[in-house]
């Protein structure tokens, strides 16, 4: 089975990645982008056929490790 | 007084860390990030700065899982002291054992100079030889040092007047300036700024002697 996981800062933390990029898309003439905020794609292949059993695993890996939640959200995608 | 200094792949403070609590007089253990237990009579654990584990998904957070670190959190939680500096800092926020977070610098780059530190409390034995709002000089080396905090967290840090450190004027953007802060009960210290480069003049500055001497003599007689 494999899952994505994304990780995005939360709405409010400041992403200086995601404004040099902004900056940078301006610079190449794309003016007309108000925001960028840059997160991580996270791919894992599990060893799990129940989806209901991964999504709970999924949900305990970004809680302890994949995410930072004082300062991240996370969303969890698994492929049917 | 016995130190214990935890050694991640990728640490490199962490000889400077041992010889400073070594020269005020404490003797220092080496603790391997494999163990699983920590060495008994501890006075105090060392979270150095560096690398640890390439800084790999976010900077602490691969460390703040490793075996040694569920002991960390145990002794911690049980009223031990701990220092952690730079990524040391960020490893204990990873652990959830000082609250908040270090995310990049607000300019992005990686910064390596000496700063001004205002000392913003007196009330730990990591700052009692210190006056309130002295300035002292001490190296930063960081690129994930801009600290941020749920803005309920902050209040509660500011009464019960936990920030240890502010800079005097703000590098990497850390919220209300804050370079080190402590835990509810005081005895556990994080902080990006490295004390352990400011104890001998021939190497730079020598404003932390202070902070070590001050550590050891107040855990020999705790």
């Amino acid at each position: 089975m494999k899952a994505q996981v994304i990780v995005r800062l939360k709405d409010g933390v400041l992403d200086p990645q995601g404004e040099a990029v902004n900056r940078a898309l301006i610079g190449l003439g794309y003016d007309t982008i108000s925001s960028v905020r840059q997160g991580k794609l996270i791919e894992l292949e599990l060893d799990e056929t129940d989806p209901v059993q991964a999504e709970t695993k999924l949900k305990n890996m970004c809680e302890k490790l994949l995410a930072n939640t004082v300062i991240e959200n996370y969303t969890i995608d698994i492929a049917k | 007084m016995k130190a214990g200094v935890v050694v991640f792949p990728g640490s490199n403070c962490d000889r400077d860390l041992a010889d400073s609590f070594q020269r005020f007089g404490a003797s220092v253990q080496l603790i391997w990030h494999k163990e699983s237990s920590l060495p008994s009579g501890l006075d105090i654990i060392g979270v150095p700065g560096g690398f640890s584990f390439g800084d790999y998904l976010r900077c602490g957070a691969i460390a703040a899982n490793s075996p040694i670190c569920r002991s960390l959190i145990t002794f911690g939680e049980s009223g031990g002291y701990i220092l952690g500096i730079c990524n040391g800092f960020q490893i204990l926020t990873e652990t959830g054992l000082l609250p908040g977070a270090l995310i990049q610098n607000n300019g992005l780059k990686f910064l390596g100079k000496t700063v001004d530190l205002r000392v913003e409390t007196t009330d730990s034995v990591f700052t009692y030889r210190y006056r309130k709002n002295q300035l002292i000089a001490v190296p930063i080396a960081h690129h994930e040092g801009n600290y941020t905090v749920a803005e309920d967290d902050l209040a509660v840090l500011r009464d019960q007047d936990r920030v240890a450190f502010s800079y005097s004027n703000n590098p990497n953007g850390s919220v209300d300036d804050i370079a080190g802060i402590l835990s509810s009960n005081r005895r556990i210290l994080g902080m990006m700024p490295h004390p352990e480069r400011a104890v001998d003049a021939l190497t730079g500055v020598p404003d932390c002697q202070p902070f070590f001497a001050g550590l050891v003599a107040g855990l020999l007689s705790d």
